[in-house]
């Protein structure tokens, strides 16, 4: 029993993963491609409506977070008994309410506290 | 349960890999005993989890921090906003920066597992240098706002800016002192396996920056234009 967890422990340590130089590579090439491609957008004025590249840039931030979490920070399944991905996906959660919540909150704040002249008549 | 509970130890009964531990009630006046085993963990076995819960937080802090800019980032108390500021040409060769950085890290790292100390050595100190082209791309951005009287305190977009850009800068620059820490080590003691460990923390925490960096010049940069 004892020899089989230190068999499989000497497995995992050994593939602590440190990545490829392909791994790398291949997510530099992507970053490059990701960061560029809206600087690009905004700075060219490409797109006619400002909510669509809004939209297309906060698309390629969160592909190319992604990118740097698989290629940089070598996140998988394994890792740890999958406790940094568990971790990571709580966090997901938590900076997901605080993000939303505190727009949406203060959103409605600032809406209710404007001085329009439809304010006067309500009861 | 009831009382309170002895703990005793006999030293004669243990062993290198279970220690034996008499538990005596007060009102039973039987004695237990458990056999708990003596773990052996390899030596920093459980530092990547723990640095990792650490970015989590770290993770968090950033999340409050891009809150606020999202809250106050449209109050310009009549002030300059962001395309009145901003110069989208010096973030990119900022990001550019912070991306080559990122790269070099990589490097540094394929060359530790080879075990080639010159090779990583080299890396890391490229590496640095392009982290102190960012500081300074920063710091020179940041003076050159407060010169325009765009300091922290014109307005709350700005003050939230600030904090913002500010924290991610800030670790940035603690992130290069602990690389040079790290190269001093390097050079003192060679690769060992706690130097190693030192800088595969250093490397989760170098990316992670740049993850954030992202969601800075994303948010905060491109966004602010398009308002």
């Amino acid at each position: 029993m004892k020899a089989d967890t230190h068999a499989t422990h000497g497995d995992h340590a050994d593939e602590p993963a440190h990545g490829s130089l392909r791994g790398y590579l291949t997510g530099f090439f992507l970053s490059v491609v990701l960061t560029a491609v809206p600087f690009w957008l905004v700075m060219g004025g490409v797109p006619s409506s400002k909510q669509v590249a809004a939209l297309i840039i906060m698309i390629l931030a969160a592909v190319q977070i992604v990118v740097h979490m698989i290629s940089f920070l070598h996140m998988n399944a394994r890792s740890e008994g999958g406790w940094t991905l568990m971790a990571l996906l709580f966090t997901l959660v938590l900076v997901g309410i605080t993000l939303s919540g505190s727009l949406w909150v203060m959103y409605h704040l600032n809406a209710n506290m404007m001085l329009d002249p439809g304010m006067s008549q309500m009861p | 349960m009831s009382g309170h509970v002895f703990l005793q130890r006999r030293p004669e009964t243990m062993s290198a890999t279970d220690m034996t531990t008499t538990v005596a009630t007060p009102g039973g006046g039987q004695s237990r005993i458990f056999h708990v085993e003596n773990e052996h963990h390899a030596d920093g076995g459980s530092t990547m989890l723990g640095f990792w819960l650490y970015l989590m937080s770290d993770c968090l802090i950033f999340a409050m921090l891009f809150a606020a800019y999202g809250v106050l980032g449209g109050n310009y108390a009549a002030g300059p906003s962001p395309k009145d500021l901003f110069d989208l040409p010096l973030v990119a060769l900022n990001t550019t920066m912070l991306l080559l950085s990122s790269i070099t890290y990589g490097f540094a790292m394929l060359t530790m597992e080879k075990g080639r100390e010159g090779a990583t050595q080299a890396w890391l100190a490229i590496t640095a240098l392009f982290g102190i082209a960012f500081v300074s791309i920063e710091l020179n951005e940041f003076s050159h706002l407060i010169h325009e009287g765009a300091g922290p305190q014109r307005s709350a977009f700005l003050s939230s800016f600030f904090t913002l850009v500010g924290t991610h800068g800030l670790h940035v620059t603690f992130g290069l002192i602990w690389m040079a820490t790290l190269m001093a080590q390097v050079a003192r003691h060679g690769l060992i396996a706690a130097n190693r460990r030192r800088l595969m923390c250093l490397s989760l925490f170098w990316h992670f920056l740049d993850v954030i960096w992202i969601g800075v010049f994303t948010f905060v940069y491109l966004m602010g234009f398009l308002r």
